[in-house]
């Protein structure tokens, strides 16, 4: 619904762009050209009697005057949203009007992640893990795409997706576990803090490259619609990913595949010091879509009922008709890109600071459950306590906990032993025993062989 | 000058309406000038092109896995398709042109008979291919993915070594893409130049997690190709494009595999060990019957079938035996996968080496047209390192 509205209004946008280049004859016919999503084209019979191309690339009319059409970015692709930015809905019939509970629920979540954020990045400040990525600012698009989404649909994200996560049901004890790489990690201590997975949660695990699951989430969406259990896919990037190959691979596949997947942009402003005005020239990545074929919507991405709304329909429709959405949530990274950034080598403390204060999806989210009487100060300093001691428990719990037997290093390379990793695997084994003492052993769980 | 009077004459035959001025495809125009004149029958020697390199020479009919069909080396691949469509229900093919049956006819038949929703052109290009291919496999189908030419298997270079062979170790056997195959024609062909006669399975040799697969006839191919297909890892398989139609066996209907990293001995030697894979396989077995001609010298000979992980026992065992190993592939020398062969069998057969291991390839250069008979190591340079090797 919201989708097709801002579909209507950027056709209109296009009439008003081609109205700016001083009314030509030809305006009237530009403005049935261009970003009007049509069916699939059907093969006419050829028929070189009529004036009408046969082309069988393109379904247009011809034109005789000579025009370029005008990328539209200065008031390009509108952004929906339903708070403003103090939290009071702008337009009554868009609000959700999600129970107490499922509100409670997003603010908690996404508190609870800003909290581990913060501990888990001082954590590597002090050198107790080895690297961090904070998801600050970024709450929103998280718990609003989450909650949107059924518990069997499957997750691609690309590395700053953790709320999801955590909505999904995450403990924070494996949270940790990841990041501190101990025996209790799922992923076995192989990769980097923050590469999270989870197959009961269907959250597929993340990996460094980036973008290289947009193809995998549309060949996933691809295999649900075959087994037709009503499953979808959510693929979550940044704008500075969806400048890679694999992207463009990833759309162009879903929308001639017809697979039911959600392509969700989180643009913030950053690839790590990149600006998106050196990442692009276009109208983001949300005009991106129509160029493939596909429907596609840029949200408030501050704003969780905004995401949670256009996650929703893009779900159902998705799922319904078997075609891909895009959705381009605007957002802003107030963190550093990592632990191995700083950011106030390439931006001012006070843009930073303008998001932190006056957007930030946290705090309009209060806004909105403060007027409403389901959130007191009271509420908010006990949920903060409590918060903080569950996660400095979990943490703690966490560092204390051995890191995994070293013989794990040589299994899953294929699902089963291969003789060339035998003999390495024995080779480790028995120059360990005799150089034991120059090995971090005391870490690990005992060395079995 | 003369060949322009016949054109001129000629024209009074050609319809000059508008319709059929048709420079394009179809016209008899290009036919017409290139008929030779009526005493002449035989092309002169620039005119004709080189013969192939090898004679394909096929084994015997397998008995244990019924009744067979001959069959070439397409029609085995489709045949091993068809068999893997009929029992897996969540098996899917696609690739670039592979819904009409494919430009070496490997999946011809295919969608008419299981659907277009299992057998599906994709858009052109290799890293969504091999991407998509994935995800479906992390989803739970049995993927098999064609690239065109393993020429072109570059652009997915990255899904393949940094997601699907990585995919089970970095997720902590959470998630795997083991139901992943991607099939790519491979090797020389004898005009294909640089970009349709690459192997490369030198490059994916390196990168631990996935399986590299390479048969040399239509028996090995069905067998090898399902066992990819069944295998619990993301397997990589490469035809040799010259046996698609130029090798004939008969073939088991019924699907069957053999079983990957087991090396196979061909021939029985005690002289030398010959070890390679795929289209110079045949290339070894006529230089095996030369030497044992007119050398005297004893040959074993074993096809490698598959090139990652690879029978390291199997070739040491025979190396101890013979002391004398040559190694030989179309593939660039540098690099090449002789050179790991060659290294570990110098690890572990120090002693037991009469001469220095020795490897017959292509030469550090891109893959060359016209001079493709020059470059590929042919069976005169392998029957030569023969000879050093045994006066060494």
């Amino acid at each position: 619904m919201a989708a097709v509205s801002s579909m209507r209004k950027m056709y209109g946008l296009c009439f008003h762009a081609v109205r700016q280049t001083a009314g030509r004859k030809a305006s009237r016919l530009l403005q049935h050209r261009a970003f009007r999503v049509t069916a699939v084209h059907q093969q006419q019979p050829f028929d070189s009697s009529l004036e009408k191309p046969q082309f069988p690339g393109a379904s247009a009319e011809f034109v005789d005057h000579l025009e370029f059409i005008q990328p539209n970015v200065i008031s390009g692709i509108p952004i929906y949203r339903v708070m403003d930015r103090q939290g009071k809905i702008v337009n009554p019939s868009e609000d959700p009007q999600l129970s107490k509970e499922t509100v409670l629920n997003f603010y908690q979540n996404m508190t609870l992640l800003n909290t581990m954020d913060r501990i888990l990045y001082e954590s590597q400040r002090q050198g107790r893990i080895s690297f961090y990525m904070t998801n600050y600012g970024e709450e929103g698009t998280h718990l609003g795409s989450a909650a949107a989404l059924d518990p069997h649909d499957l997750v691609f994200g690309q590395y700053r997706e953790a709320g999801v996560l955590m909505y999904r049901g995450f403990p924070l004890d494996l949270f940790m576990a990841q990041c501190y790489a101990n025996a209790d990690d799922l992923g076995k201590g192989r990769q980097m803090p923050v590469h999270y997975g989870s197959r009961d949660l269907n959250f597929v695990t993340i990996s460094s490259p980036l973008a290289t699951q947009l193809p995998q989430a549309a060949g996933a969406a691809y295999a649900m619609k075959r087994e037709n259990l009503n499953r979808a896919v959510i693929c979550y990037f940044g704008e500075g990913a969806a400048s890679e190959g694999d992207a463009h691979a990833g759309l162009n596949f879903s929308a001639t595949l017809e697979c039911p997947l959600i392509f969700f942009c989180r643009n913030n402003g950053y690839a790590i010091s990149t600006p998106t005005s050196e990442q692009y020239r276009g109208d983001g990545i949300a005009a991106r879509g129509p160029g493939y074929g596909m429907l596609s919507i840029r949200v408030d991405g501050n704003d969780v009922f905004a995401v949670y709304n256009a996650t929703k329909e893009a779900r159902r429709r998705a799922v319904a008709e078997n075609q891909p959405f895009l959705i381009e949530a605007m957002t802003y990274r107030i963190g550093h890109h990592s632990t191995s950034d700083d950011s106030s080598a390439y931006r001012s403390v006070d843009e930073v600071n303008y998001w932190d204060k006056q957007d930030h999806p946290i705090s309009r989210l209060r806004h909105y459950m403060t007027a409403r009487g389901w959130w007191s100060e009271d509420d908010e300093r006990s949920w903060r306590k409590q918060s903080r001691k569950t996660v400095m428990e979990a943490f703690e719990r966490a560092e204390k906990r051995l890191k995994p037997n070293p013989e794990l290093l040589f299994t899953d390379v294929y699902q089963e032993m291969t003789p060339n990793l035998d003999k390495q695997r024995e080779s480790l084994w028995r120059h360990v025993q005799q150089y034991k003492e120059h090995y971090p052993l005391d870490l690990y769980d005992k060395y079995q062989h | 000058m003369a060949a322009a009077a016949r054109f001129f004459s000629r024209r009074a035959n050609f319809k000059l309406s508008l319709s059929a001025v048709g420079i394009g495809a179809h016209s008899s125009f290009g036919a017409a000038l290139l008929k030779p004149s009526p005493n002449c029958n035989s092309r002169t020697k620039t005119q004709r092109r080189h013969a192939a390199h090898f004679t394909f020479q096929p084994d015997p009919v397998p008995t244990q896995y019924g009744p067979t069909q001959k069959m070439n080396l397409f029609q085995s691949i489709t045949s091993a398709l068809d068999n893997t469509l009929a029992s897996d229900p969540t098996a899917v093919i696609f690739g670039e042109d592979v819904a009409f049956g494919g430009v070496f006819r490997c999946t011809v038949g295919l969608r008419d008979k299981y659907g277009k929703d299992r057998v599906f052109n994709t858009p052109l290009c290799e890293q969504g291919i091999v991407g998509f291919g994935i995800g479906a496999a992390v989803a739970g189908a049995t993927a098999i993915a064609e690239i065109q030419f393993a020429d072109y298997i570059y652009p997915a270079f990255d899904q393949i070594v940094n997601e699907a062979a990585k995919y089970r170790y970095r997720s902590g056997n959470l998630f795997d893409c083991g139901s992943l195959t991607i099939r790519a024609p491979w090797g020389c062909v004898g005009h294909g130049s640089l970009y349709h006669s690459q192997s490369p399975e030198a490059f994916f040799a390196h990168c631990p997690g996935i399986k590299v697969v390479i048969p040399r006839s239509p028996v090995q191919a069905k067998g090898l190709l399902l066992s990819c297909i069944a295998d619990k890892n993301p397997c990589i398989f490469f035809e040799p494009k010259i046996l698609y139609r130029a090798a004939v066996e008969q073939v088991p209907e019924e699907p069957y595999i053999i079983p990957l990293s087991q090396a196979e001995i061909l021939q029985e030697g005690s002289d030398v060990t010959l070890v390679a894979w795929g289209t110079q396989i045949h290339v070894m077995k006529e230089v095996a019957a030369m030497a044992q001609e007119k050398l005297g010298v004893s040959c074993e000979v074993i096809d490698l079938q598959t090139i990652l992980p690879w029978d390291t026992e199997t070739i040491c065992k025979s190396v101890v035996k013979t002391g004398r190993l040559l190694i030989s592939h179309e593939a660039p020398i540098t690099g090449g996968f002789a050179a790991e062969i060659s290294s570990t069998v110098q690890e572990e057969c120090f002693l037991n080496l009469e001469a220095p291991i020795s490897r017959v390839c292509g030469y550090d250069t891109p893959f060359p047209h016209i001079f493709e008979p020059f470059y590929i190591p042919d069976k005169w340079k392998c029957f030569e390192a023969i000879k050093k090797m045994i006066n060494y």
